[in-house]
């Protein structure tokens, strides 16, 4: 029978959609993704080199300093100690992906741009994401929980920063109100 | 079609029409003005328009920006200047870095921007000088287009927010007037620049322009940019600069897929004076970073060290403050007013103190990288640098192209401090891209970065006082010990202090007898340009011994600051200019007034100040700190700055307040150690830039108003700020950090 056929292209309706190629799946600021290749690759090269969605910048090989870092299920986390082999099913969100769906910016950007907590802006797609983290958690940040946060910045934003951050809280708060 | 006007004897403004009905004005040299103009220079690749300012005909004002934007604030600050000349809608403005601008004048470049340079704190003053009259030229040219269309005489219009208007209150949108203002000839004397009332944006707030796509990711450091297929280089840089390979297995790195090639770099020994000679190293280059990265971790190197192999910042500060305390004659003898030895005569007290300084790494945010795209007849570069034209020279040397053939693009920079203005990571990157048939990137991860840096010196200082019965210091010798950061450079012997003291730093000048003296130690250890060398280092020594010096007096810091810094006038610089003194006691008073100074003595905070100034600028802080157990908290920080005429005073104030908390990041925390020619800190744990926690909340900026040339503001808030932190840690704990970094220090005297 299948000797019958062989010479015969497919019909098109015969085609069953069935995966081909094993791999991981996740979701990427809203997007779905496969990740076919190395399981140990970490996600921040992913992100950068097979994605090229080049804002989660380059920290160090240990994780430390915070410019690496993106919302795993919401939770702040260092991109480059995430293998791919960890985010079967999980949820990414990277600096690109704070803005809404109309491309609005997050209550967080705007205080940012506001406050000018921005110095050579490297380190900032990190601020973003450790202070969003935080606002999820706690959504009235004393100076204290703010200095909790694990960034590090060369160029000395922090206590602009520190300023965003109550800007947001407040301004999402009236928002949550309206 | 083009015309121009002289700018200077050798550089010229143009304009010319622009693809669909764009006037572009720009600033080119003698020569390139009788060129015709090139083709791509009138396309719509924004890359390309390589000019000042462009307007089109959509009203869209499109305004280049030479200096590489290292996060100083540049970009907009000199797109601002621009704007305001020519009477633009900021709204509508849009900036964009300029590449390297280079044409070739038989085979020798000939820069057609002027210099572009950036980080190095004089981007506004240079500005200031020659780039207003670029946007006063696009306004009096759309004025003369305006003429004909509004049928009133160029003298009875005005141009306001991108338009011209006439007095019956009719108007034309720039971009309307775009492609007339295109035809017009040119006028033959100067056009004046507006006067300081008719400003509209100089001196006016304004965020960074490239806010928007910073913090939505959008924003593309040299690291984010892709030239097609691009291979991936990573480094295994010899630990030693001048050691050597002494084996190489790479076997199993180049068994892994997707590992391209494994080539070894060797320092070239003929490099010209001024270019920086790469340290031996093996290059692993593959299809994506993760697989170099696996590439590298599978080498096995063996390495020889070399001079420095028995090097440690021990023994160089031992050395140095060895020296500094013996009767050796000073390698160099900077400055000796007056008799010192004669006033010694006369003392009726003597101050002494001695301060160790430590080496330190330039930590940019952003990690040595370059992007290359080479063939047979040109180079594209797209690197962070803070001198492209120094970048060009590497680029030449090593690929023997025409001036014209090498591109050199600058995006936006993850921070310089002095390191981007040494280019061996170009030099590797342009040696690899050779070797391979694609695009490559140079990639150097946070360990090399911090191991294979041009470091800041150590430096041990030695001061001596001498106070006469009224209090008044009569003398000051001032003994510096360090390895010069130009050593090797090209620079002759007798100059070599230049980097690490300044010869009109302060209180020279303000004392009758005034001697120093500079040691020089010899070290293999790479040293090169560091944000705010040599004020840095110099500020907290001085500063700190004013300190002591009231002490010793038992009297309020505040007053012998003001004393020493005596009545108002001018006293002047070696090499031009003057000092200020008013100016420099009134950024003192304003920060003891903000502070509440008054209760220095009897709060059970400690409160410090310090005060500076360099290149037409002065500084000063406050801060007030408390203790608990060994926990420093720093309660606030204060600090006045007096630059001339502000530019941007909401960048200007950024500037101030991140140049504040990364001076007290890199006091509280920071140093270089080496060992056997290693250098030890090779992660941010090793190297820690200061926590939130660590910092004060705010920092309090009081920008002094001024009419003047604007001064460069790039580091000024960095020297006065860790003396002013150490001081008031000595009036809370009652212990004087000699010896950085403090809380190092602070715990151990403690």
């Amino acid at each position: 029978m299948a000797q019958d056929h062989a010479a015969l292209p497919t019909k098109p309706t015969d085609i069953t959609p069935t995966p081909v190629r094993a791999g991981i799946d996740l979701q990427i600021n809203g997007e779905h993704y496969r990740h076919t290749g190395d399981p140990a690759m970490p996600l921040l090269w992913y992100l950068r080199d097979v994605l090229r969605l080049d804002g989660t910048k380059y920290s160090g090989e240990h994780g430390v300093g915070g410019m690496d870092l993106v919302l795993v299920n919401g939770k702040a986390t260092s991109a480059i100690n995430t293998p791919m082999s960890k985010l079967a099913d999980k949820q990414v969100t990277t600096v690109e992906g704070l803005v809404d769906a109309k491309g609005h910016l997050h209550p967080l950007q705007q205080a940012f741009i506001d406050e000018d907590a921005i110095g050579c802006g490297y380190c900032t797609p990190g601020w973003l994401i450790a202070s969003l983290d935080l606002l999820n958690r706690n959504k009235d940040p004393s100076d204290n929980d703010i200095d909790g946060l694990p960034n590090l910045c060369r160029c000395g934003c922090q206590a602009r920063v520190r300023q965003a951050i109550k800007r947001a809280a407040a301004a999402m708060k009236q928002g949550a109100k309206a | 079609m083009s015309n121009t006007m002289q700018l200077s004897r050798r550089r010229f403004l143009q304009v010319m029409a622009g693809a669909a009905g764009a006037l572009i004005v720009g600033i080119r040299s003698a020569r390139a003005a009788n060129a015709p103009v090139p083709p791509d220079m009138l396309g719509d690749a924004l890359y390309d328009f390589g000019m000042f300012v462009r307007v089109d005909a959509d009203g869209t004002v499109l305004i280049g920006s030479r200096d590489p934007e290292t996060g100083t604030g540049v970009a907009t600050s000199l797109a601002r200047i621009i704007a305001d000349e020519m009477d633009a809608d900021w709204q509508h403005v849009r900036v964009l870095p300029l590449g390297l601008g280079v044409e070739n004048d038989n085979g020798k470049p000939r820069w057609l921007y002027g210099q572009q340079v950036g980080g190095t704190g004089n981007s506004i003053p240079r500005a200031w000088r020659d780039l207003r009259s670029a946007g006063a030229l696009a306004r009096w040219l759309l004025i003369q287009a305006a003429v004909p269309q509004l049928g009133v005489p160029p003298e009875k219009l005005r141009a306001e927010l991108g338009a011209v208007i006439s007095p019956d209150g009719r108007r034309l949108g720039y971009g309307q007037l775009a492609a007339a203002a295109a035809k017009i000839a040119l006028p033959h004397g100067a056009i004046a620049l507006k006067t300081p009332e008719r400003y509209t944006l100089i001196g006016k707030p304004a965020g960074d322009a490239d806010a928007r796509a910073i913090v939505t990711g959008q924003t593309e450091y040299a690291l984010d940019k892709h030239f097609g297929d691009t291979l991936v280089a990573v480094l295994a840089h010899c630990p030693w600069p001048d050691g050597q390979l002494a084996g190489l297995d790479s076997s199993a790195a180049l068994g892994i897929k997707g590992v391209v090639k494994v080539i070894e770099l060797k320092p070239d020994p003929h490099v010209p004076p001024g270019q920086t000679v790469i340290a031996p190293a093996v290059a692993v280059i593959a299809e994506n970073t993760w697989v170099a990265l696996q590439g590298r971790k599978a080498l096995k190197l063996q390495w020889k060290p070399g001079a420095s192999g028995s090097e440690s910042t021990a023994a160089l500060e031992q050395q140095a403050t060895a020296l500094i305390n013996s009767d050796a004659a000073p390698t160099t003898r900077i400055r000796d007013d007056g008799d010192i030895d004669k006033a010694k005569r006369k003392a009726a007290r003597r101050v002494e103190a001695v301060y160790s300084q430590p080496w330190l790494a330039h930590a940019t945010s952003e990690p040595m990288n370059c992007l290359v795209r080479l063939d047979k007849t040109s180079a594209t570069l797209c690197v962070p640098t803070q001198s492209p034209q120094q970048a060009w020279t590497v680029v030449q040397r090593l690929t023997g192209l025409a001036p014209d053939q090498i591109d050199i693009q600058v995006p936006r920079i993850g921070g310089g401090y002095g390191r981007r203005l040494d280019h061996d990571y170009v030099a590797e990157a342009v040696l690899l891209a050779k070797e391979v048939d694609k695009p490559l990137r140079l990639f150097w991860t946070r360990d090399e970065d911090l191991t294979h840096d041009y470091y800041r010196s150590g430096c041990v200082h030695k001061f001596q006082a001498i106070l006469e019965a009224k209090r008044h210091v009569i003398a000051w010798n001032q003994r510096v010990a360090s390895a010069s950061a130009l050593t090797g450079r090209g620079v002759p012997s007798d100059h070599l202090w230049s980097s690490e003291v300044s010869v009109n730093q302060f209180p020279a000048g303000f004392i009758p007898n005034y001697r120093s003296d500079w040691f020089g130690l010899s070290s293999s250890l790479p040293r090169g340009p560091h944000r705010g060398m040599p004020h840095l280092t110099n500020a907290f020594a001085v500063c700190s011994f004013v300190d002591e010096i009231a002490h010793s007096l038992k009297e309020d810091p505040l007053v012998t600051n003001l004393r020493l810094i005596g009545e108002p006038r001018l006293i002047p610089q070696q090499g031009g200019g003057a000092v200020d003194t008013a100016r420099l006691a009134n950024v003192l008073k304003l920060v003891t007034d903000r502070i509440g100074w008054k209760d220095w003595l009897h709060s059970v905070n400690g409160f410090g100040l310090a005060c500076w100034y360099m290149d037409g600028a002065y500084v000063a802080h406050a801060i007030e700190v408390s203790m608990q157990g060994e926990k420093l908290t720093i309660e606030r920080a204060v600090c006045a700055v007096d630059v001339g005429r502000v530019i941007n005073p909401m960048g200007l104030e950024g500037q101030v307040a991140g140049a504040t908390l990364d001076a007290l990041s890199t006091a509280l925390n920071l140093a270089i150690t080496v060992k056997d020619g290693k250098v030890q800190q090779s992660t941010w744990k090793d190297y820690p830039l200061a926590s939130m926690a660590q910092l004060p909340r705010t920092v309090e900026v009081i920008t002094v108003p001024g009419e003047g040339d604007p001064a460069g503001a790039s580091f000024l808030a960095m020297p006065s700020a860790a003396p002013a932190l150490a001081n008031a840690v000595f009036r809370v704990s009652a212990v004087r950090v000699r010896r950085m970094p403090l809380m190092k220090e602070l715990l151990r005297l403690l």
